[in-house]
């Protein structure tokens, strides 16, 4: 570890928290309907056009009922088209196909579907060898806007069910969802893309260029030229990243030099993924009427992050003891990155990659500027715990908020429990029926994920995919069902996904994952509204001052231990333990 | 209630359709015309000719600045390792650099399989120069994420400096050392990732400078 490695890192929390107060008042100005500084005179004229096209009422409010309707419907259809897209590639024709990439294949159509629609952008295909033009722009740019829009409007949904008092709505669905792409989701992709142009990642319809090589490379015959691959990644690339999708235009994803040719750009796009999330909270703050309570969430966020962050980038910075005696210099300085450089760039260095492994699978993004599979063992396990955590450590864009609400709603029932009193939050009384919602909320992504994998290692055609033996495999496995339940879709891509077997379970996982959530905190949404606000007394726990905020780090902590500690022992913990005390 | 059942889905399909062309048609055009208009050198593959300099001109083009090349001749600098294949090839048949299917190798760094790459890896490097027994830097032993990382540390540059000078036979080591100091990328703003080498850029510069016959 070095102090460069440390700046580095602190330049990131500076950056992010410096950008959440204004994108945070921003995004409430969205919701709450007030001028967005002419962007409303520019965009207002589409939005309300697509209102009338659609038959969308915009004053129209829904219950939560009617809101999880539209969202399931508006999901399904999204779902259906994306399939048809991948099913009939072959006749993109030659200017949105000009790779002449095959139709794809059935089961790998639909979990790429599942995949995309749930936010997850798990996938097992390369982009490069797999989808066309026409596919990563229409079927996919587009789920990487909606699925994201969705995310923010369950969010302030949930807020309005904590800020409203006595009402029967929650909000309207479409105009959510088209709000968000249109004011928040579009504009700031179109600034990212623009400034990851400049630093060179491709944005263009040309065909695969081929150049001849300096040198020719000997395989089983001579290779004498390299096929670059080309396509409008810059414009995908950047709503990816703010909308906590994570799926690459290339196969290697962040770690591919069109995708992030420069370290700026692996910095850029690890704010973009963390930026909506962090600012969310601020956003949280001011519509319910208390800033206080918006930061309080983001510290209790912001300190988890911090410590397994510093966690991960000392595992990754560790001399690997399988090459004593080697001769090789794995010491760290400035003109040798040292550490375990394995499947990492070299422009994006040990810093960099364990800061960025550990904010993608914190969101819900996903994707990967280096391979999480060849991490060590203690840094492979960092961005498992902090997917198991429920994607509440800033979590996906606007998933993120709604989950840490819920573990909350939780904390303050626990210290409810303490002192014998009815727990309160933000003037709500919470009530056996939000008690049941939110366990069911942190039961069902733990029993998904264990259960699922628990299956995967039984099958045949669940460990003929695993890409290390031993328990290595295993945490393959793990991760995969992790990384899918909780829709994130970052992978320890040694595991090869693309079978039957793991195309439909994983689809299974995703989609549970998504929608028995989501409807769930939609429910909790609209029994909160329909309460009364109850004035704070003499014993009602503060939410928003430091006690809080590490009850609330606690409560976060413990769930997610006391469910993933068996499964993380037999996985990296063995992994660990063997590499570094024993004598192979 | 009833009468929201139906209308829900002509809202939903709409809306879909709406919302494709708008964020799947219309941003990704916009995008384009913007950076082809702005950047058309990076946002056409950041193409470079023989002589290390941008090219608009595919054909004049040797490669990508951004996309390393495999070199396993003594007389070039050779990158780090690269675990890519021939495009769909099963089983898979291993291609260096190949940019139509990037990738890693996945194998775990406490593993057997990935402990016997990084040997095969060394022992080329010592096959070629078996004299020099300075500590090989970890990077120049290990595969990157992409497969086409196109830079190598300093100190891996500097470590084949005496083998490239013994198959070039016109350049000196000081020459070299040279060569490489002017090819060093501070990091991003002076702080961010990490000071690289290009090798593709360094090979071909050396080229220039120490002509060899083929």
């Amino acid at each position: 570890m070095t102090l460069n490695g440390w700046m580095q890192i602190c330049l990131f929390f500076v950056v992010l928290l410096l950008l959440v107060k204004p994108l945070g008042s921003y995004m409430a100005r969205v919701f709450m309907g007030k001028s967005l500084f002419g962007l409303n005179s520019v965009l207002g004229p589409v939005e309300r056009l697509t209102y009338r096209v659609c038959g969308i009422r915009a004053e129209d409010e829904m219950s939560w009922k009617s809101y999880a309707w539209a969202l399931v419907l508006f999901s399904a259809v999204g779902l259906l088209l994306t399939y048809g897209i991948e099913r009939t590639q072959q006749w993109h024709g030659r200017l949105l196909n000009p790779a002449g990439q095959g139709n794809v294949e059935p089961n790998l159509a639909y979990n790429t579907a599942a995949s995309f629609t749930t936010n997850t952008n798990w996938q097992n295909y390369s982009g490069e060898t797999t989808m066309s033009y026409l596919t990563q722009m229409a079927a996919l740019t587009f789920h990487n806007f909606t699925s994201a829009a969705t995310g923010i409007a369950v969010a302030i949904a949930l807020i309005r069910g904590l800020s409203r008092r006595s009402a029967a709505s929650i909000g309207n669905f479409w105009t959510d969802i088209v709000r968000a792409a249109l004011y928040i989701l579009m504009p700031l992709s179109i600034v990212l893309a623009m400034l990851l142009v400049s630093q060179g990642v491709i944005q263009n319809f040309s065909p695969y260029k081929t150049v001849p090589l300096v040198q020719a490379t000997k395989t089983t015959a001579a290779v004498t030229t390299q096929t670059l691959p080309m396509g409008p990644a810059a414009s995908q690339i950047a709503i990816k990243h703010l909308g906590t999708n994570g799926g690459g235009f290339f196969n290697a994803n962040s770690a591919h030099p069109f995708e992030s040719p420069t370290a700026l750009t692996d910095f850029l796009e690890l704010l973009g993924e963390t930026v909506i999330a962090a600012a969310l909270c601020y956003t949280f703050g001011l519509m319910v009427g208390d800033k206080r309570q918006g930061w309080a969430l983001l510290a209790a966020m912001l300190i988890i992050l911090v410590v397994f962050m510093s966690v991960c980038y000392w595992a990754e910075s560790t001399p690997n003891p399988r090459l004593a005696g080697m001769n090789i210099d794995q010491t760290t300085s400035v003109t040798n990155p040292g550490g375990n450089m394995e499947g990492k760039e070299l422009r994006i260095g040990i810093a960099a990659s364990a800061r960025f492994a550990t904010c993608t699978t914190a969101t819900s993004c996903g994707a990967v500027d280096s391979m999480h599979d060849s991490y060590m063992p203690i840094g492979g396990m960092v961005p498992m715990l902090m997917m198991q955590m429920g994607e509440c450590i800033l979590g996906g864009t606007g998933t993120g908020l709604y989950s840490i609400l819920v573990l909350a709603i939780i904390s303050v029932f626990i210290a409810g429990l303490m002192v014998g009193r009815t727990p309160e939050y933000l003037g709500k009384k919470i009530e056996a029926y939000e008690i049941k919602m939110a366990s069911l909320l942190i039961l069902l992504m733990p029993a998904t994920v264990l259960i699922f994998t628990a299956v995967g290692c039984v099958l045949p055609q669940g460990t003929s995919a695993m890409g290390n033996p031993g328990a290595h495999g295993f945490s393959e496995i793990l991760y995969a069902y992790t990384s899918q339940t909780n829709n994130n879709g970052s992978a320890f891509a040694g595991l090869n996904g693309n079978t039957p077997f793991w195309n439909i379970t994983g689809s299974f996982a995703m989609l549970i994952g998504r929608f028995w959530f989501i409807v769930p905190t939609l429910a909790l949404a609209g029994a909160l509204a329909r309460k009364k606000y109850v004035p704070a007394g003499a014993g009602t726990l503060p939410t928003h001052t430091p006690l809080f905020v590490g009850l609330l780090i606690g409560v976060i902590l413990i769930v997610a231990l006391l469910t993933f500690v068996p499964a993380l022992t037999l996985g990296p913990v063995i992994e660990h333990l063997r590499l570094f005390t024993a004598t192979i | 209630m009833k009468k929201e059942a139906f209308k829900n889905p002509w809202s939903a399909i709409a809306l879909t359709l709406i919302l494709t062309v708008i964020t799947g048609v219309i941003y990704p055009l916009f995008v384009t015309a913007l950076a082809q208009l702005l950047f058309p050198h990076q946002a056409n593959g950041s193409l470079i000719d023989r002589n290390g300099n941008p090219t608009s001109d595919a054909s004049q083009a040797v490669g990508s600045q951004l996309i390393g090349q495999w070199f396993d001749h003594p007389r070039y600098f050779w990158p780090r390792p690269s675990a890519t294949t021939v495009t769909n090839s099963a089983p898979a048949v291993a291609l260096p650099y190949n940019a139509a299917q990037s990738g890693g190798s996945n194998l775990s760094p406490a593993g057997d399989a990935w402990v016997a790459n990084v040997q095969s890896a060394v022992e080329a490097l010592k096959k070629n120069d078996p004299d020099n027994t300075k500590p090989i830097p970890i990077d120049l032993v290990t595969a990157s994420g992409s497969g086409l990382d196109p830079h190598i540390s300093v100190d891996a540059a500097r470590y084949q400096i005496a083998r490239i000078a013994k198959a070039r036979g016109n350049i000196t080591a000081a020459e070299l050392e040279k060569l490489i100091a002017a090819h060093t990328e501070e990091r991003s703003l002076g702080i961010l990732g990490e000071r690289t080498v290009n090798v593709l850029q360094l090979n071909l510069a050396l080229d220039k400078i120490a002509p060899h016959t083929p």
